[in-house]
This record gives C-alpha cells, structure tokens and sequence, in this order.
C-alpha cells in the first residue's frame, strides 16, 4: 500500500495563503479597517480647532499634521496585528510549523498595510487640501506617506510581536515603537515641506525609501524573534 | 580564555567579583572627579566667548559620551544574552538600562543649564539635544518593557530584542536628527588629533571623562550585585554565603 507522504505547500503558496486569509478575515471586520482611517480624520480635524481655521497658518503645519496623524492611526491599527492569532494558537501552530516565520509575519505585515497604510496613503491628498495643501505637493506627499507608511508598519510590527503577550500592551507598544518611527516622520514631513516650498525633494525620498528596504529586509528577523518569544509560555 | 569566561558567567563568582570590584572602581572614580573637578573649575582659564557658562562641559560632555555608551553595552550584553542565552549578561543589560537613562537625564539638564545664558533659551529643538532626549524614550521603553513582563525569562529575552533593534536605530535617530540645522557647536575633543580645545581646558575635561567611567563601572557593579540578589533569591549558594557572611 502506498503510504500517501503529505506534502507541504511552497513558501509562495504559503504567503499567498496567509495574504488571502487576512484579506478575507479583514473584509468580514471591515469596520475594524475603517476606525483606523476615521481616527486619522478625526486627528487632522483637531489642529484647526486648535490652533486656527485660517488656511494660511494650516498650511505651514500641514505636512507635519498628516504625518503625525498617518502615524498614530498606523500605531492604533497595530493592536489587532497579532493579537487575534496568538489569543485563538493560530501563531503557535505557525511557529510550529516549520515555514519561516519571519517570511510568514512578513506576509501579515504587507497585509496590514494593504488594509492600513494604503488607505491613508490615499486618503492623505483630500485631507491635505483640507488644510491648505497645494495641489502640486500631492505626489510628493503620497509618495513620502507609501515610503514611510511601509516602514511603520514594519517597526510597529516588531513593537506589536514584543507585546502581544502583555496585558494592556497598547501604551507599552506606543512606547516602544514612537521613538524608532522619529526618524521617518523626520524625512517624510520635510520632504513634504520641501516640496511645499517648490525646492528639490530627491534627497529626502531617497532616505525614505533606503529606510523601508533597511528596515523590511532586517525587521523580519526581529518580528521572527519576537514573536517566538511571546509565543512560548 | 573561555574558562575565564565561563566562570564569570556563573551567578555566584559574579556576585563576588562584583563586590571585590567595587571599592577600586569607586574611590578612583571619586579622586578623579575631584582632580577633573578642581582642574576645569579653577585651574582652566575663562573661555573669552563663553565666560565662566562653558564650564559645564566638565559634566555634560562625559554624562553624553557615556549615556550613548551605556546604551552600546546593553545592547551587546543583551545579545551575548540571548545568542549564547547567558542570563548574567541579561543582568548585565538589566542593571545598565537605568544608570544609563541617567547619564541621559543629566545630559539635559546640563545641556538645557548650558543652553539659558548661552542661546537664552532652555530648551532649544537643536539635533543633539533632541536625538538626546529620543535616546532616552529609548532607554524608558526599554525599561517599561522589561518591567511588564511577570516573568524574568521573557522580559530578559523580549527586552534584549528591543534593545538590539534599539541600536540599530541609533545611529539613524542620529543622522536623521543632525538633518536639521544645528545650532550647537561642532563636538571640540572628538579630533585628538588636533583638538581645537586649549590643553588646559581639554585635560580636565578627559580625567572627568575617566572618572565618569569608573563611576559607572561601580554603580553597575551595585546594580548587578542587586539583579544578581534579585534573581537567585531562592538559591541555595546565596543563602550559604549570606550566613557565613
């Protein structure tokens, strides 16, 4: 009798098999995608009220208003990254597995920011304009916030795989990941208030995008490590 | 080597090496800044710019240089820790974070006393003081993760993750903070080559950054000594060498 060997899929299928998950998982919760994104309205509608509804003044801190409020809607989206999957074992059984993990929490990262950073990413231009964003920044500013947005969700991913197994671990992850994000929020708002200015932005978009290759091709292996760590009990 | 190694990696061999240590990292220490103390105060002539106001270097500058470096051995203690999973060199990392966080704190102050006659402004959003002051949300988030986990294991093993990709991305907090346009002064000792610090300003300033060292040396040897007690509280070595003490 033939002895039927199971076979284990390829890495493709796997990561192919992990996106589509989320993506579905994401589409049955879709308001839990959609609080992120309001929070981000929400955030930029505080700084006219606060400071002052003439457009002149808003336009000055606009590239720093969307980007802090890119960040910290991308910072509250971390909580549910890993969290659902350790609570019911689907983690354990992914360590478990004998794929890579590093591969594996990378692939739910790129989801997270398909479902998270691209839609700030498109959102950022209508609320930009709402603070007196020129219309010729525009694709300077999608252009930092699809750089940067990656990174974060990188850095936050590591911040939500250290914490995953704390008790209220939200204002820990806050902690942990704000000041590792500084220096994107530094390069993303100054390319963008370079471009505002009319000078040449290649410089700071070059460090961006240097940033997300740093960052995705070493970050997994912190993720990876992380979350064997908080997995094992 | 390696034995040596080994037998300084043991909890109890530590514990006493720590103690016998201490006293001649202290009291040098001590005599040093005493020495530094008197040479930059007194001995070292007036800046003809700054007046009496630069003399707070004979404090920042060290109190700088060593919250960094206190930052860089963490991270390299926490992973020989979880490389070679030696749990005193989590100690190591453990007793490091808050002498560090510190040295960072003095820092500030320093640099923000330095700051009031100097630019007439305490706080001023200048790269050094700022990438200063995220180095320590570094170090407090470090500490915060440590302190939430119940258990020593993990919070050794989560923290050294965290203080691994922290100095990663020190020297990137750094340049990207540098970005702006600075208003402090470039750093005056890092060439020795050719210091463009007078002689008698610039020896104070390194026997201080000297004392500042051993100093730290002894407050980790204490730190340790006290992460060592805390750790093996239930072992059997301690209690032995306590009753015999």
């Amino acid at each position: 009798m033939q002895s039927s060997i199971p076979t284990t899929p390829g890495l493709g299928k796997i990561l192919m098999l992990v996106l589509a998950r989320d993506l579905r998982l994401a589409v049955r919760h879709w308001d839990q995608v959609l609080q992120p994104l309001i929070f981000f309205v929400i955030v930029t509608t505080l700084f006219p009220l606060a400071i002052s509804p003439a457009l002149d003044e808003l336009r000055k801190i606009s590239p720093g208003v969307v980007w802090v409020a890119a960040m910290l809607s991308s910072l509250l989206a971390l909580e549910s990254l890993f969290r659902p999957d350790v609570e019911d074992g689907t983690m354990e059984q992914w360590v478990l597995s004998g794929q890579p993990l590093s591969l594996l929490l990378l692939a739910k990262t790129l989801t997270h920011w398909l479902l998270t950073g691209l839609p700030l990413v498109l959102m950022a231009p209508i609320v930009g304009t709402a603070l007196g964003m020129p219309q010729s920044v525009w694709p300077v500013l999608v252009a930092t916030l699809a750089l940067g947005t990656g990174s974060l969700s990188v850095l936050g991913a590591i911040g939500a795989a250290l914490t995953v197994s704390v008790r209220r671990g939200s204002v820990l992850l806050a902690l942990l990941v704000l000041p590792l994000e500084m220096p994107v929020l530094i390069f993303g708002a100054r390319a963008v208030d370079l471009a505002m200015h009319g000078e040449p932005v290649a410089g700071p978009l070059n460090l961006l995008a240097a940033l997300l290759l740093f960052f995705v091709s070493l970050g997994p292996f912190a993720m990876a490590a992380a979350m064997r760590i908080s997995v094992e009990s | 080597m390696w034995l040596w190694f080994h037998k300084l990696s043991s909890p109890p061999y530590a514990y006493r090496t720590a103690g016998l240590m201490r006293p001649w990292l202290f009291w040098p220490a001590i005599l040093l800044m005493v020495i530094g103390a008197v040479g930059g105060l007194v001995l070292a002539p007036e800046d003809y710019q700054q007046k009496d106001a630069f003399r707070i270097i004979y404090v920042h500058v060290p109190s700088a240089s060593l919250s960094l470096m206190i930052y860089t051995i963490m991270a390299v203690a926490a992973g020989v820790g979880i490389i070679w999973r030696i749990k005193l060199a989590h100690a190591v990392a453990a007793a490091c974070a808050p002498i560090g966080a510190w040295f960072t704190v003095a820092t500030l102050v320093t640099g923000s006393i330095y700051g009031k006659p100097m630019w007439g402004t305490w706080w001023e959003w200048d790269p050094r003081l700022t990438s200063e002051l995220i180095l320590l949300f570094l170090y407090l988030g470090y500490m915060a993760l440590r302190a939430s986990f119940d258990d020593t294991q993990r919070a050794d093993r989560a923290s050294a993750i965290l203080a691994i990709v922290g100095v990663v991305n020190v020297p990137i907090v750094k340049y990207s903070v540098v970005w702006w346009n600075s208003l402090h002064q470039g750093p005056s000792i890092s060439k020795l080559a050719a210091p463009s610090i007078e002689g008698s300003m610039l020896w104070p300033l390194l026997i201080m950054m000297l004392a500042f060292i051993l100093y730290f040396g002894a407050v980790l040897c204490d730190r340790l000594r006290g992460e060592i007690l805390r750790r093996e509280r239930n072992a059997s070595w301690l209690s032995e060498s306590l009753a015999s003490s």
